[in-house]
């Protein structure tokens, strides 16, 4: 049988860097085939080939064995394939089944729009595979869970025969992304094939039938999933094997807390607030699905936003401190929007390195300016001490890699060793090498004495890390964990409101 | 007494509507324009010399839309095709419309400050009323518009296409042709606008006569989103704000508050529209 798709000797070039060095990918009708590797190993670009929204330097591509040439995602579309976004790209605007039709719309006799046959007709698709949603609801009101079923109901609706889910469930909860792969699984029966990008080796194990491993463009590895191990898909990856980040117990478990919230409210007005602490030596983790009220209790936190109730950092009321205040008394923070909250990407990494402890003597020159040559020992220090790779600190931050940009961020916020550390989403975007690295400074930090509280939605993450798990859910704390019964169906469970 | 205050309210928005509608296509499209101003002024100069010209009053408005569109080339071009910030054109323009018509009036017209002559003809008024013939079109636009928007595909895929243009690129839709077709449009509208302006409310031109009411458009534009009959409301709300400023100049109201009047009343309530409306959204996000 010929194969869906087949991409041979795909090699494709921005300025001086090689995204894809002669890639070959062979889709079969009717399987979950995915496609891993660290961010940068050129996944996406190769997804982009085929969706027709790059043209390849070299290589061909061929659709059900003729050769084909995409000049644009719409003749790729015309091809039958459909491509769901890592990013939802949805018109908030339209409606579900304006979404759904939009580009090939139903039109009625006298070539208007059939919006009721529209309606109908996503209905009916949600109904046959198990995606239910209200077709006539406006999408800027739905929870990103729901618009990416939207975005595979727009694929489904063009009958796409190969379909590319990108990190598909970045945005969903461990239930939600089980149904979809129930629904893709049930998609590959009926003979779409399924090209799976992420970087969550769970679940390429548990539903994929092959794996493409990419590094640096290249491939480095083919499997058949039945036959590979997580281990060997990792050393694929990244050319060598993780090791695991130590863990002893904590040294002080009735240390008064260093950082403790009482009654802070995240959002409705009725709500008694969250209540909870951190103490020293202790990483608590928060888990939640994004938008569960991790930013208003950051805020709340760290200064950045108004707080109700108290917030006590190291036995003071910060409730109505200020950022400097609270940094000052020993607070760091490393926030999960890495160019908007915790870095400027345009100054040099060394600026970003020294930002926030400009005001000492020692970084200070005479004019109130900033002393270069202390900055930039400084952050050469850092620079070195948290392994950051760039080829000078003199650079702008926004050219370097995520990771490394997040170990800058990570690096100047645990430096000042502060006795208390609010680290949020710190591996979203960044290679499983870097992760490595990082989830080892953050533990680093819990060894230092130091009281971490950790924001994440990657539930593999906080069990790694935390000592204990709070659960975060339509902004209230539903559930606690110690670390040994923080199991991904209890927290799974918890995520979704589901009582524990 | 009514009737008359309701006609002038009717004569005061048609202009203003022109602008708006123009201004609503290219929100819906995701281009921001703020050069309506400028372009009725256009619009309003080129009605009038080619009415004189002519001795036609409606090739002055065939004229006008020509012209006006031409003009918009000059904000679509760099704006859609070239990724300069339309702003920053739109500004460019705006000055340049005021420069133009002012230099060409002294070329064409022979004088500077205003021009009118018993030579040029205003646009006929309808039947039984003291509005042109122009004035109905700007309300059936609206509607038009209205119905496009949501009832055509095209229109459902410009509405797309303003929120989101990656993704709508994504789907294959030319997001650049949609861009450009808005913008020239729009520039066709206030080309109407514009000839209403010098041709229907009045008959004259004179030197920055379009007097803030491209802003006005602007203003509504931001008010109504992309509903074409809230930014109707939008419209006949600054329709009687000017023909209250007119009737309180009649009562002894000095003329310069007069004259500030609608732009006022305009920006108050675009202040209260939106403090309601933020607060709508935060309730619902709570």
């Amino acid at each position: 049988m010929t194969p869906a798709a087949e991409l041979s000797g795909i090699t494709k070039r921005f300025g001086s860097v090689l995204a894809n060095d002669s890639v070959d990918l062979t889709v079969l009708r009717g399987e979950i085939h995915a496609v891993v590797g660290e961010n940068g190993a050129g996944k996406s670009t190769l997804m982009s080939v085929l969706y027709g929204l790059y043209r390849p330097d070299a290589g061909t591509v061929l659709r059900d064995g003729r050769p084909v040439r995409f000049r644009s995602p719409a003749d790729a579309i015309a091809a039958g394939l459909g491509m769901v976004h890592q990013r939802v790209r949805l018109f908030p605007e339209l409606t579900v089944a304006e979404n759904v039709v939009l580009g090939a719309e139903p039109v009625t006799r006298r070539g208007l729009l059939d919006r009721t046959s529209a309606v109908r007709r996503v209905t009916e698709l949600a109904e046959r595979y198990g995606l239910p949603v209200d077709a006539s609801a406006p999408v800027g009101g739905l929870p990103v869970g729901l618009r990416q079923r939207v975005e595979l109901l727009k694929a489904l609706h063009r009958q796409a025969e190969i379909l590319i889910l990108d990190e598909p469930t970045s945005v969903l909860t461990p239930a939600q992304a089980a149904r979809l792969f129930a629904v893709l699984r049930t998609l590959a029966e009926t003979g779409t094939s399924i090209l799976l990008i992420t970087h969550k080796l769970g679940e390429v194990l548990e539903t994929s039938d092959r794996v493409t491993v990419l590094r640096d463009g290249q491939v480095t590895g083919r499997f058949v999933t039945a036959e590979t191990s997580a281990a060997e898909l990792v050393h694929a990856m990244i050319g060598r094997n993780l090791a695991p980040a130590p863990r002893r117990p904590r040294e002080r478990p009735d240390a008064p807390y260093a950082l403790e919230a009482r009654g802070v409210r995240l959002g409705n007005t009725e709500d008694p607030g969250v209540t909870f602490g951190v103490r020293p030596g202790e990483i608590v983790g928060i888990a939640g699905v994004a938008g569960s009220g991790q930013r208003p209790l950051v805020d709340a936190l760290t200064g950045l936003g108004p707080a109700t109730g108290t917030v006590e950092l190291l036995g003071a009321d910060v409730t109505s401190a200020g950022v400097a205040t609270r940094r000052r008394l020993g607070l760091a923070y490393v926030p999960d929007d890495r160019d908007g909250r915790a870095t400027a990407p345009a100054l040099s990494l060394a600026r970003n390195l020294v930002m926030g402890d400009q005001r000492t003597p020692e970084l200070r020159g005479p004019l109130g300016g900033l002393r270069g040559r202390a900055v930039a020992a400084r952050a050469a220090d850092l620079v070195t001490r948290f392994g950051i790779r760039t080829a000078s600190a003199g650079v702008p931050l926004s050219t370097l890699s995520g990771g490394n940009a997040q170990k800058a961020v990570l690096a100047r916020e645990l430096a000042r060793r502060t006795p208390v550390v609010i680290v949020e989403e710190p591996t979203q975007g960044v290679d499983v090498g870097a992760q490595e690295q990082i989830h080892a400074l953050i533990a680093e930090a819990r060894e230092n004495g130091q009281a971490v509280l950790l924001l994440s939605s990657e539930l593999s993450e906080v069990r790694a890390l935390a000592d204990r798990v709070l659960v975060l859910f339509e902004g209230r704390l539903v559930a606690e964990f110690a670390a040994a019964e923080a199991t991904e169906a209890a927290l799974g469970a918890a995520m979704t409101g589901v009582a524990a | 007494m009514n009737l008359v205050f309701a006609g002038s309210v009717i004569t005061a928005t048609a202009p203003v509507l022109f602008a708006a509608l123009g201004g609503l296509l290219c929100a819906a499209a995701g281009v921001f324009n703020i050069a309506l101003e400028g372009q009725l002024l256009c619009g309003a100069f080129t009605a009038v010399v080619v009415g004189h010209e002519t001795g036609s009053a409606w090739l002055g408005v065939l004229a006008a839309v020509v012209a006006t569109v031409l003009f918009a080339a000059l904000l679509s071009v760099p704006a859609v095709s070239l990724g300069t910030e339309p702003i920053v054109v739109a500004v460019g323009t705006n000055l340049l419309a005021l420069g133009l018509t002012s230099f060409l009036m002294r070329r064409i017209l022979g004088l500077g400050g205003t021009y009118s002559s018993p030579d040029l003809r205003g646009l006929p008024d309808l039947p039984y009323t003291s509005q042109s013939a122009l004035v109905p079109v700007a309300f059936l636009l609206t509607a038009a518009v209205a119905f496009w928007l949501r009832r055509t595909r095209s229109g459902l895929r410009l509405r797309a296409l303003g929120g989101e243009p990656e993704a709508a690129r994504s789907l294959g839709l030319k997001v650049t042709g949609y861009r450009h077709a808005a913008v020239l449009t729009a520039g066709a509208l206030c080309g109407l606008g514009g000839a209403q302006l010098s041709l229907g409310n009045v008959t004259l031109f004179s030197e920055g006569m379009s007097a803030g009411r491209g802003w006005v458009a602007v203003v509504a534009v931001m008010l109504a989103g992309t509903s074409p009959y809230r930014l109707l409301g939008a419209c006949l709300l600054f329709g009687v704000a000017e023909a209250l400023g007119f009737r309180l100049q009649g009562a002894g109201l000095p003329q310069q508050a007069a004259d500030a009047a609608p732009y006022l009343i305009t920006l108050a309530v675009l202040v209260v529209a939106r403090v309601i409306s933020t607060r709508r959204r935060k309730e619902r996000t709570v």
